[in-house]
């Protein structure tokens, strides 16, 4: 294994900084005006990454065997980015008609993807820390970016002060961690963890490690912030956050528990089976009383956390699969989701009132009807993509044995398709509301690609299902 | 000839919408009609098949066998009648109306040809969105309630029949249909799979006492929606005992079915007692459906030839006749629109031609000789006797009251005297209501007087079907005397 500096590996990592950097000059000394031109780069820069992960197959690792590049983390990456570009694109028009795309936007959106790109490949506890700081640091600020609405201010403070708290327990569980098996390589660690007297210390330090992994996955019951900040943030922010730093921290949580903590897997599958089956529940029947669509999507989120957990608990190579399946199409009707929620608007302003949609079939068909079809897959209907996402999850849960886990999945999933009927109601059955300002082309484009992909995905559903099944071996 | 050449889809503007759903489904039927001519009834083996890869081992595999093609004949032959049933009574968003009607079409014969259980899921579960919109959108005042209560109660059945479907998958190493027919299951994982697809299937066909959603979801959908959820979606379920409870877990079939002989009985003989209580038309034809298909499950849980074969033809029978008596409530509620019983009396006067058609279909509903419906419960409780006499003798006192009941909601709709002043102009069937209840009234008479080519068609599966399950139940019983001391 080749531990000398060979940067080209971390190519796309370096892109994306250099990019950032570079962005970040440009835009400093170019008017105002310009902003726009620094998010079609930023868009690029991305893009560009994605061609480098893209090119580079196999496993190798860089820095002393903390930084890991294998097909698990080509998948994960490419998906990332993929969230991260398209959230920034679906971005434009809201900035637009806002008149305040400030240039730091796509910067710290790079900035971000740098950090999660780096999360996913961590192999060693402080890569793994200062990848999730990059990240999280820089979401808090976005968090908080419309500075003139006290509702963004206070979901980036809240973010900040419940993100801080759980960097700090991750941390102290990563020192236990080191304290115990003298090493913060994942490989190392692995070695030193006897499965048969795994100590007390150790596992305590596993908890804590699950505690700041559930706090990023915005797992029950760690999940708090996850309903006011997606409700504050401004909205391309909060699809940016539905889409790509949860198939980041969900990579780096897959990472972790399979390649530092093996032989272990009883002591943490428990945990993850409880944080699945909270956050399954909670999800289900928190989302069922809301009226803003901002917040069902945080609960609905919450809930579908939950389910990708589910193929985690089984603990298998099937389950990672699984999960990456899951985050597949979570990613695709997410962003379809959202470009629908960005194009909620009437003269001028962003509503984000679930009755708004009202008869929305009537006034904008089309809309309407993706938006249906999104919503029928989120709950997990067939033939849509959401149904093959929950199958290969409970697939593996059923493989591993965990049929109390399976039943009470797939039962939480019919109280959870309650909440996501609704919308359909409201938009089918209500009468009309007044009309929509014309959906954007980019918005529109977003969502046509990901209701094409989630109505037609039973074609062909294949070759996601291969890729994903070689990225969940590279595990193993 | 590819089963899938049956499927038909439509994206044409409004002002057509009608005419291309009408040929559509007018042509699969004549693509069914021509699959009946060309299907070879000597045979149980599974005909047309098609076979092509799609998810690693779960292949996309279809085709046809005795159980099955009657199915498929009975959904392309009520298609374009529910299509010209709604011809007029339908004037909102009539395109989104046709596509979803043949979009479930599509999937409704999906179920019936599907030789893979996570295709068969797929198509099973996948019918529900366009009925949750038929119902949802075109239903009637409490709609809602009726099409999310529909839903629910569906997607939660059917769910744990996948986590079955998953189970077998690891048991077996396949979901191809053909060869888990042949798998032998071990027995304490049969009775949880077999409970796992009951769920799914009970929920479905619907036995008590999980039929609470069927009255709402009846009531509410519009007729053609009506026709096609007793006509055909309640079919799945007893086809799904057919195609795999039985089949594939034969013990499990065999040790429970005193339990479902008993759930049937009480649906027959509670609903039926509901049925004559109630004040509303559709109401009381949706409690006697759930009557009937305590029949069906008495009939196919009684695992004989008589029994199996009794079952297959009170479903179609069935489909056929509570579906044209959903139409025939359609009717006067398109002219009066009411559906209270009270509201009508002594249209027999001024319907002469609408009368006849509701008289057939009610005898038939009654189970009178001659009349499709009497070869069906005939049949099925031939198959009781042989049996259990007193299941026999308990569904035979079910019959007496759905003659009660129908010939009361019959006499209380046509006879007396014309005394309600707005009915006293309402006008006889049009030519395009007698387009829709003359190949029904047709089917009704031949079947009764006639049943053999339904019968023949699928008399090799059932026997075939029959001996498997035979085979296995003295297998497991030889192992269990191998295994006694």
């Amino acid at each position: 294994m080749s531990t000398t500096l060979h940067l080209s590996v971390a190519l796309p990592e370096l892109t994306l900084a250099l990019g950032a950097m570079v962005l970040l000059l440009v835009g400093v000394s170019t008017r105002k005006e310009q902003a726009d031109l620094v998010l079609w780069v930023a868009v690029l820069v991305l893009a560009l990454a994605g061609v480098f992960v893209w090119r580079r197959s196999g496993t190798t690792t860089l820095f002393g065997e903390s930084f890991i590049v294998d097909p698990f983390g080509r998948v994960m990456k490419l998906l990332t980015l993929t969230g991260a570009a398209v959230t920034l694109i679906m971005s434009v028009d809201y900035w637009q008609s806002a008149g305040r795309l400030k240039f730091e936007f796509p910067v710290l959106v790079l900035l971000a993807t740098t950090g999660m790109l780096m999360m996913i490949s961590a192999n060693d506890l402080i890569a793994l820390y200062v990848g999730l700081e990059l990240q999280s640091l820089t979401l808090y600020v976005v968090a908080a970016f419309d500075r003139r609405s006290a509702r963004s201010s206070e979901a980036g403070l809240k973010y900040f002060v419940l993100g801080a708290l759980s960097s700090g327990m991750l941390l102290y569980g990563a020192s236990l961690i080191y304290g115990f098996t003298g090493s913060t390589l994942f490989t190392d660690i692995a070695d030193a963890v006897q499965p048969s007297g795994a100590n007390l210390g150790l596992i305590v330090g596993l908890v804590f490690l699950m505690t700041g992994f559930a706090f990023k996955i915005s797992a029950v019951p760690f999940h708090m912030w996850t309903p006011d900040v997606y409700e504050g943030a401004p909205t391309p922010v909060t699809a940016f956050f539905a889409a790509a730093p949860k198939l980041a921290a969900m990579a780096l949580t897959v990472r972790t528990l399979f390649a530092a903590f093996p032989s272990v897997t009883p002591e943490w599958q428990q945990i993850v089976t409880f944080l699945a089956i909270a956050s399954m529940a909670l999800g289900s029947f928190a989302a069922i009383g809301q009226r803003n669509i901002k917040r069902l999507m945080a609960y609905s989120s919450i809930g579908h956390m939950g389910y990708a957990l589910v193929g985690l608990a089984a603990g298998t190579a099937e389950g990672v699969q699984g999960v990456i399946v899951y985050l597949a199409i979570y990613l695709a009707m997410t962003l379809g989701t959202f470009a629908c929620i960005l194009a909620m608007r009437r003269k001028g302003h962003m509503v984000e009132d679930i009755d708004q949609l009202s008869g929305l079939s009537s006034t904008s068909p089309m809309m309407a009807f993706l938006l249906a079809m999104l919503l029928f897959s989120l709950a997990g209907i067939p033939p849509l993509a959401g149904f093959f996402a929950k199958f290969y999850v409970f697939l593996a849960a059923i493989h591993a044995g965990l049929y109390a886990l399976a039943v009470t999945g797939v039962l939480l999933s019919v109280v959870g398709a309650y909440y996501y009927l609704r919308i359909v109601k409201i938009m089918y059955f209500d009468a009309p509301a007044e009309r929509f300002e014309p959906m954007p082309g980019l918005l529109a484009a977003v969502l046509g690609a990901s209701g094409l992909f989630i109505l037609f995905y039973f074609v062909y559903p294949a070759p996601l299902v291969k890729v994903a099944e070689a990225a969940a071996k590279s595990l193993f | 000839m590819l089963i899938s050449g049956l499927r038909g889809r439509d994206e044409s503007a409004d002002r057509n919408a009608r005419y291309i759903a009408l040929w559509t489904t007018l042509v699969t039927f004549a693509l069914s009609l021509l699959l009946w001519r060309d299907f070879d009834p000597t045979t149980a083996q599974f005909q047309f098949v098609e076979q092509r890869a799609w998810l690693g081992t779960i292949k996309f595999h279809m085709g046809v066998d005795g159980i099955s093609l009657p199915f498929v004949l009975l959904t392309a032959l009520l298609m374009p009648l529910c299509i010209l049933a709604s011809w007029q009574s339908i004037t909102a968003r009539v395109n989104e109306y046709m596509i979803a009607f043949l979009v479930l079409e599509t999937l409704m014969l999906g179920v019936f040809t599907s030789l893979d259980l996570v295709l068969f899921y797929l198509f099973f579960e996948g019918g529900l969105i366009p009925m949750f919109l038929i119902i949802g959108i075109w239903g009637g005042p409490h709609r809602v309630y009726a099409s999310f209560k529909f839903f629910l109660y569906t997607l939660a059945g059917s769910l744990l029949m996948l986590l079955a479907i998953m189970a077998i998958y690891w048991e077996a190493g396949t979901t191809d249909i053909p060869t888990l027919l042949t798998h032998g299951f071990p027995p304490a994982m049969q009775t949880w799979l077999w409970f796992a697809f009951l769920a799914s299937f009970a929920v479905k066909l619907p036995m008590w006492p999980v039929h609470t959603w069927l009255p709402d979801a009846h009531v509410e959908a519009p007729t053609a929606g009506s026709v096609i959820l007793a006509g055909i979606l309640l079919k799945m379920g007893g086809y799904g005992f057919l195609r795999f409870s039985i089949p594939m877990f034969p013990l499990a079939s065999a040790e429970f079915a005193p339990l479902i002989f008993a759930l049937s009985v009480i649906a027959i003989i509670y609903t039926s007692l509901v049925a004559l209580a109630q004040e509303d038309a559709k109401k009381l034809i949706a409690y006697s459906s759930v009557a009937h298909m305590g029949f069906v499950t008495i009939g196919v849980f009684t695992l004989t030839i008589q029994g199996l074969q009794g079952g297959i033809f009170q479903m179609l029978s069935h489909g056929i006749v509570s579906g044209a008596l959903f139409l025939c409530v359609g009717v006067i509620y398109d002219r009066m629109h009411t559906r209270e019983i009270a509201a009508y009396g002594g249209l027999a006067d001024r319907m002469p031609l609408y009368a006849f058609c509701f008289m057939v279909f009610t005898l038939a509903n009654v189970g009178l000789p001659g009349t499709s419906g009497f070869v069906g419960e005939f049949l099925s409780l031939l198959g009781a006797f042989r049996i259990n006499t007193w299941v026999a003798f308990l569904a035979a006192i079910g019959v007496i009251l759905s003659a009660a009941y129908a010939l009361w909601l019959y006499g209380r709709v046509m006879f007396g005297k014309l005394e309600k002043p707005a009915l006293k102009y309402i006008t006889d069937l049009t030519w395009r209501e007698v387009a829709v209840m003359a190949p029904l009234v047709v089917l009704t008479i031949i079947f009764g007087f006639y049943p053999g080519p339904i019968l023949d068609a699928s008399a090799v599966s059932v026997e075939a079907l029959i001996k498997n399950y035979q085979t296995a139940l003295a297998a497991a019983t030889q192992a269990h005397i191998a295994l006694a001391p």
